[in-house]
């Protein structure tokens, strides 16, 4: 497949600059240690966080932090849509026989942050063994779409906020407030956002199915807030309609593309 | 067959301009006014213009890159952008500022890449290569990632790019743009051999009016988003009334202007001694110089011809003064 090619191609490239892809792999897992380290932090001045205690929270974190990686490594360089639509760049593409998005995601896939994907993963494992819950083949199977819902939905949301280039080129701190922001709202339980908040973020972005409800699920416990029990088995659904709805902003996007310069 | 066909062609772009503290007026503005074009198969068309009259804008439509505000389009029987990717795989591309090659990686690997995203038989992509390798002299620098080559070999690599599907229409952007003389030549000599060989349409626009002379029978002018002059070179010459020049140097003044249909003089210079005629269309230089070495001693003499870079100007001023 010709998005196989590309793929490769994207990584031959960056392995051309073999110091700075080593250093850049270090910095990525970084990053995932950070996630684990606030939870940690925060559980030395709180027993609880929002009624949950730390073995859940460290799950529900380890379960956000393994979408959240294997989102921002396969289309985070998505946001470098800015860029191709600022240089007209963005022509190459669509004079192509591929999907425009497929492309950029293919071209510009950041192999360094492969380093935070192998440490959540690493992570998760720990947080289910330390849960206090019997590994059942059900649980297994949860907690491995889990993180593949959630990684489609924060790709939905990558997605969607670089999309806001086609209209308005000087985006971009927008994006980083729904991604990272994303990032950091879906490794604690919802139950500790006040309302507006949740309602915004939990339910209309679907953030509430990268780990809180699954998390209930896997934990066998009633959520807090009163959701029917079945949503901790909702999120590939979600995900599929976060998807389905980035896509369909894409394409409406790309019809607003100005193709700036000559 | 026709290849490309658009009528009422339109695109218009939002442009905001600062009025004072936040506030900004939206403008719109048409790039392309309103054009209509039919290219044949095989036609080898110039598309010319100043700066800013919308050869890009219009070329984008064709290509499927920008969505028209207004007007039909097809190329190849397609329509350029909800059938983008069918179209895709039967056009060429060359945006001489945006490259399809892949920066950090040998010329070659751009070329093997092309094949996978273009579906291409491993056997014609190969002949195609060959051809391209054999007329453009791409072997010194097939190992070279792109981002060493200079502008000259960068561009042959581009050509390449574009031709290894067996495009049916060829798009070029400016694809002599700073190149040096060589490559100049290099790269209109291959489109002029691919021009006569007759299944490819080429549209080109350019700058250099060289390419035009060279390469293109038909000329298409636009100006301000619509189309001034579409025709050939001579046509432009004869609508326009380019005109010869004859330059001579004379001993002495002449002691009265000479009179004849068709001459007029240009300008007057050395106090009288070198004097610039302008000849009209047909008219012979011959009875002018018969009755110049009459009337004075004639020292040396000079004939310009039409000047298509005159004649464009001249066009592009005529349209500017409302």
């Amino acid at each position: 497949m010709a998005y196989r090619h590309l793929l490769a191609a994207q990584v031959r490239s960056q392995a051309q600059y073999r110091a700075s892809l080593a250093v850049d792999v270090t910095g990525s897992v970084l990053f995932g240690v950070l996630d684990i380290v606030s939870v940690v932090v925060l559980f030395r001045v709180t027993p609880t966080l929002g009624g949950f205690g730390f073995a859940e929270v460290f799950l529900m974190t380890a379960l956000a932090s393994c979408a959240f990686a294997t989102a921002d490594l396969m289309v985070g360089n998505v946001e470098r849509l800015r860029q191709y639509v600022r240089s007209g760049l963005f022509d190459a593409l669509l004079v192509r026989p591929l999907s425009s998005l497929a492309q950029l995601v293919a071209m510009d896939v950041a192999t360094r942050r492969v380093g935070r994907v192998a440490f959540g993963v690493v992570m998760l494992v720990l947080a289910a063994a330390n849960a206090p819950m019997e590994l059942t083949l059900a649980r297994l199977a949860l907690l491995t779409v889990t993180p593949i819902a959630g990684a489609l939905i924060f790709g939905a949301v990558f997605v969607a906020t670089a999309t806001v280039a086609f209209w308005w080129i000087e985006s971009g701190e927008i994006a980083n407030g729904l991604t990272y922001g994303g990032l950091n709202f879906t490794q604690y339980p919802i139950t500790i956002y006040g309302a507006l908040f949740r309602r915004l973020f939990a339910y209309a972005v679907g953030f509430a199915f990268v780990a809180y409800y699954p998390t209930l699920a896997l934990l066998d416990r009633p959520d807090p807030l009163g959701a029917p029990t079945f949503l901790g088995y909702a999120a590939p659904a979600v995900a599929v309609m976060a998807a389905v709805a980035a896509g369909l902003l894409w394409q409406t996007g790309v019809r607003h593309y100005r193709s700036t310069g000559s | 067959m026709t290849v490309i066909e658009a009528s009422g062609l339109r695109k218009e772009f939002t442009v905001r301009v600062k009025s004072g503290w936040l506030r900004r007026r939206t403008r719109i503005v048409a790039a392309v006014d309103g054009i209509a074009l039919s290219v044949e198969r095989g036609e080898m068309v110039g598309y010319i213009g100043p700066n800013g009259a919308g050869k890009s804008t219009t070329l984008k439509m064709l290509t499927g890159v920008l969505y028209p505000s207004a007007g039909q389009v097809r190329v190849c029987g397609l329509e350029p952008v909800p059938q983008r990717t069918r179209l895709a795989l039967r056009i060429g591309v060359v945006f001489g500022q945006r490259s399809q090659l892949w920066w950090d990686l040998p010329l070659r690997d751009s070329f093997a890449l092309l094949r996978h995203v273009y579906a291409v038989p491993a056997t014609e992509h190969a002949g195609r290569l060959a051809h391209c390798r054999r007329l453009l002299d791409l072997d010194a620098f097939l190992d070279v990632p792109v981002r060493q080559l200079s502008l000259g070999q960068r561009m042959r690599g581009e050509l390449t790019a574009a031709l290894l599907h067996g495009p049916e229409v060829l798009f070029l952007d400016e694809p002599t743009i700073g190149l040096d003389l060589v490559s100049k030549q290099a790269v209109r000599a291959f489109l002029a051999a691919l021009g006569a060989a007759g299944d490819t349409t080429i549209l080109l626009t350019t700058h250099d009016l060289a390419d035009i002379e060279r390469l293109c029978r038909r000329l298409v002018v636009i100006d301000q988003g619509r189309i001034v002059h579409d025709g050939s070179l001579d046509e432009l010459h004869a609508r326009y009334g380019s005109r010869r020049r004859l330059v001579v140097d004379l001993d002495e003044p002449l002691a009265a202007p000479l009179a004849l249909p068709g001459v007029t003089v240009e300008s007057t210079q050395a106090n009288g001694r070198r004097i610039t005629y302008a000849l009209d269309g047909t008219t012979a230089a011959g009875d002018l110089v018969s009755r110049l070495v009459e009337a004075a001693a004639l020292r040396d003499i000079s004939v310009l011809e039409p000047d298509i870079e005159d004649v464009v100007a001249r066009l592009y001023t005529r349209q500017a003064a409302p």
